[in-house]
């Protein structure tokens, strides 16, 4: 590293690393050392832009000025443009900041990522980190929590349920050992902004986790990390025993003279573990069985102690909500959803990635103004907003607003923000029986709605797409759905409808034998 | 003479000096608190289906025939899971609970050979007795689904009948985890556990067969099967008893309780007592499985009585056995002194 070399950021994200982030610097490395240029080279997260990845950002007396998506290939070019002194090129994005993707978002949880370096702990304090746990540090548990009600926070995780009354309960529980365990097992299809987060700015969750140990009198964290997230896995590690060495973490957590240690661990590879009651289950190295509720985890979590459990993004909010005050927070959004909400924007879209916006954006200005439309060209016919457990929803009812309460009485759900797009190629009985079929694939097996039902909705569709009874078939499927709604223990057979049914109500031409596509497909 | 049959409150007792008040059906019902809702209801004369619970194990959740409505709350929650709080109002009974109910014995049938008149635990069989409480007429998934039980099913398993007492047919289960809690939870052995997950899930001795396994053939397991999957090789044989008697295991000085289940005077199997102090409905493998003495030749069923070890034993009537004990003792206390008898059990 030499002294006034120029920087240049690219990131080690998951995303950029697939599209040849690594080949990238590599060539920089070989064209500069070529050139005789000094240079320092910060590897990043992702700033979420995916569709430019990899971004490479220089630093220059005007700014940062992005260029992407970078190939090894351009590199000798790039040099030859002066992307150092961030020169004119058909690659050039400008400056970050500018562009529109980056300038329409509102980001507060996401605001270092893919700017740091995520394991610089001065970078971070540079860019705002640790002022909130700083003041948490001196507040007593109780002020912690009403700062977190008065954010109007609510879990990221899918479930929405109000973070301040979870963080409360676990205070109030009286016992000699309690848990903070944070759900980063990020098992929703088109979802990727707990993995930004992590690979592109760890302190910030092991910042709100330790606000969180503050507030409700544990000492121990763990995060439920996952196999297929090697990267998020490893910067986690690392930040960790930074840390650790800086005394954020140890006997006496940012000197707050309480303790509070975290440890990551990897999960069993299964999209029910990310349920909670289950996800404690694998975490005290059993079978990933659903727990019957009560008792919740607040009261009886990790081996039978008072344990919050709460997502990334969760926690991930909290460390800028302590540092600007819940009431800042509360600023953003509508109604009774409050704040940013990380929505992953994914599929058949031109510019996907992860767009922070306060509640209260429509989802139309998500699809069309940020993805810019389908990737293909055709028109959209249907998004599914909250994983596979979300709704599918057609074009007609894209201004519904980001709100809890707006997608729950459209019969959808925001779950973890994840947002997928499909263009008028899709047949929307195929997703439905998709839906069953991943319940099948993933049901913990305990109950019988889910264990049962979800095979059997996947072999009742099959006869509905065949054409075979088409009513009497997709009334057993309705049948079905009410039993598994009301029936199962879990939101994972209890969810399922969701897609089933919306697929059903707002796509009713393509369950009908003879629809346009079932036929065009045979 | 009749079969005993206890009471199943679903959940276990609970004990506290508190109690707590609910409305069940209308009907005003106070239990300790810690009591599920389940119980509470059992407690005042109303069974609520269910299939996963019983009241020798802790609540677990999964069946979800035992779903009731309970007022001001969201849902349809499972009783024997939720426990009764004061002032809690609860109905057993609506539309709603009587189509999910129907709706999910609908799924469990549809995945259970139809073949109750040949099976081992025809009129003593949980899953049968729920089909006829929920009123279950037609099965519309159809024939050709997936199931566990045609023989030409990929997911089919044999039976397994390496256990000298019981034997194991995965066709018959309905994974209500039973076994696999009674296990743990009763017996402490930990020797089962469910393999496969969603719908393949399959009770499994982990992965051996259960002799190889590390199963002590207590049969609490077999004890607490609601169906035939897990069977006494007696009843797979003899067919179900007709009558019992209480008694007490003629084996160790713990003095298990035991139902001794009979076809006339023949014992088809001996099930512990959950009225037996000593034992709460569990006991060992001697007392549950091994009383073929019971008819051995060699068994002793009168008193005798003999002068000196060298003696032969004489066959003598219960009355001067008894009389020749007490006297024997009085004598013994006059030569020795009162402390010169004492008493020994194993
Ligand atoms: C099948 C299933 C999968 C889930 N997967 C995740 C997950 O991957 N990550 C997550 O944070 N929450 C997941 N949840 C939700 C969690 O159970 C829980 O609500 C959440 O972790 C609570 O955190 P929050 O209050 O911060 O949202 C899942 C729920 C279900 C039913
Ligand atoms: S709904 Fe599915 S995943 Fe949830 S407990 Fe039941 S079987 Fe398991
Ligand atoms: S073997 Fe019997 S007790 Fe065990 S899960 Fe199957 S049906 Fe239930
Ligand atoms: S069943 Fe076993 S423990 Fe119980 S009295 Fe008989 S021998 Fe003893
Ligand atoms: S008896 Fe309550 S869920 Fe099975």
């Amino acid at each position: 590293m030499a002294d006034g070399a120029t920087r240049l950021f690219i990131p080690r994200d998951m995303a950029a690393l697939a599209l040849g982030a690594d080949g990238v610097v590599a060539a920089v490395e070989r064209e500069t050392a070529k050139r005789g240029l000094a240079l320092d080279i910060v590897r990043t997260g992702s700033r979420g832009l995916l569709w430019v990845e990899p971004m490479v950002e220089v630093e220059t007396p005007h700014g940062r000025i992005a260029y992407g998506p970078v190939s090894a290939r351009d590199v000798a070019d790039l040099l030859d443009a002066d992307m150092l002194n961030g020169g004119a090129h058909s690659l050039r994005l400008g400056r970050p900041e500018d562009i529109p993707f980056l300038a329409k978002q509102q980001r507060l949880t996401f605001a270092r990522c893919g700017v740091i370096d995520p394991f610089s702990l001065e970078d971070y304090r540079a860019h705002g980190g640790m002022a909130g746990l700083e003041r948490a540090a001196a507040m007593d548990a109780a002020a912690i929590i009403d700062e977190v009600k008065a954010s109007g926070l609510r879990g990221r995780g899918g479930a929405g349920f109000p973070t301040w009354i979870k963080w409360d309960t676990v205070r109030k529980a009286d016992a000699d050992r309690k848990y903070i365990v944070c759900n980063a097992d990020e098992g929703d299809s088109g979802t990727f902004a707990d993995r930004l987060l992590t690979e592109g700015d760890p302190f910030t969750l092991i910042e709100g986790m330790t606000i969180a140990g503050l507030a409700t009198g544990a000492s121990k964290g763990f995060i439920y990390s996952r196999s297929e997230y090697p990267q998020a896995f490893e910067a986690l590690q690392r930040a960790l025993a930074v840390a650790r060495r800086r005394g954020v973490l140890g006997a006496s957590a940012a000197g707050s003279g309480k303790p509070f240690e975290i440890e990551a661990r990897l999960g069993a590879g299964a999209y029910i573990c990310g349920e909670e009651t289950s996800l404690l289950e694998s975490l005290e190295g059993k079978r990933a069985l659903v727990r019957a509720k009560p008792p919740i985890p607040a009261i009886k979590g990790l081996f039978g102690k008072p344990t919050l459990v709460n997502n990334v993004l969760s926690f991930a909010a909290i460390p800028w909500i302590m540092a600007n005050g819940g009431k800042a927070y509360a600023d953003f959004g509508m109604g009774r959803s409050l704040g940013t909400l990380p929505v992953q924007l994914a599929g058949n879209v031109k510019r996907g990635g992860l767009i922070e916006l306060a509640f209260g954006a429509t989802l139309r200005a998500v699809v069309e103004e940020f993805g810019g439309g389908t990737l293909s060209g055709r028109p959209v016919r249907a998004v599914q907003v909250g994983g596979p457990l979300g709704a599918y929803f057609p074009e007609r009812m894209l201004d519904i607003p980001l709100d809890y309460e707006a997608f729950a009485a459209a019969k959808g759900l925001l779950g973890h923000g994840g947002v997928v797009v499909f263009d008028d190629s899709v047949d929307l009985a195929k997703q439905a029986r998709f839906a069953f079929e991943f319940c099948a694939v993933e049901s913990c097996g305990k109950c019988t709605p889910c264990r049962i039902g979800a095979t059997r909705g996947v072999e009742t569709m099959d006869k509905v797409i065949a054409g075979v009874q088409t009513e009497r078939n997709l009334n057993l499927v309705r049948d079905l759905c009410e039993i598994m709604t009301d029936g199962s223990l879990c939101a994972m057979g209890g969810l399922t409808p969701v897609p089933v049914m919306s697929a059903i109500t707002h796509f009713p031409e393509d369950f009908s034998k003879g629809s346009r596509l079932s036929v065009a497909a045979e | 003479m009749s079969l005993i049959k206890e009471l199943d409150y679903g959940t276990p007792i609970r004990l506290s000096e508190d109690e707590v008040t609910l409305t069940i059906d209308g009907v005003g019902v106070s239990v300790p608190a810690g009591t599920s809702v389940m119980a509470a209801a059992m407690s005042m004369g109303t069974k609520i289906p269910k299939l996963c619970a019983t009241d020798m194990l802790e609540p677990f959740g999964s069946c979800r025939m035992c779903l009731v409505e309970i007022e001001g709350r969201r849902g349809t929650p499972a009783s024997c899971t939720t426990p009764a709080e004061n002032g809690m109002i609860v109905r057993t009974q609506s539309d709603k609970l009587a189509r999910l109910r129907k709706g999910v014995m609908e799924l469990y049938i549809s995945d259970h050979p139809l073949d109750c008149l040949t099976c081992s635990a025809n009129g003593d069989c949980e899953l049968q007795d729920m089909a006829g409480v929920v009123g279950l007429r037609d099965v519309r998934y159809g024939k050709e689904v997936a199931n566990h039980f045609e023989t030409d099913s990929p997911l089919a398993l044999p039976v397994d009948t390496s256990n000298p007492y019981f034997q194991y047919d995965p066709a018959k289960c309905i994974v209500c985890n039973r076994c696999v809690r009674a296990c743990e939870e009763v017996q402490g052995t930990f020797a089962l556990t469910i393999e496969g997950r969603g719908f393949d899930s399959r009770v499994s001795a982990a992965g051996v067969s259960f002799l190889d396994s590390d199963c002590v053939s207590c049969g609490a397991c077999v004890q607490a099967c609601p169906t035939a999957t897990l069977m006494e090789k007696t009843v797979v044989e003899h067919g179900q008893p007709e009558h019992s008697t209480v008694t007490t295991c003629a084996y160790c000085g713990v003095g298990c309780s035991f139902k001794a289940e009979m076809q006339g005077d023949k014992v088809v199997r001996m099930v512990p007592y959950k009225g037996g102090q000593a034992n709460e409905g569990h006991s060992c493998v001697k007392g549950r499985f091994a009383w073929g003495y019971a008819t051995h030749k060699d068994r002793i069923t009168k008193p005798m009585i003999r002068e000196t070890i060298t003696d032969p034993w004489r066959e003598v009537s219960w009355e001067e056995a008894i009389n020749r004990a007490a006297s024997e003792f009085k004598r013994i206390q006059n030569d020795y002194g009162r402390e010169a008898v004492g008493a020994i059990t194993s």
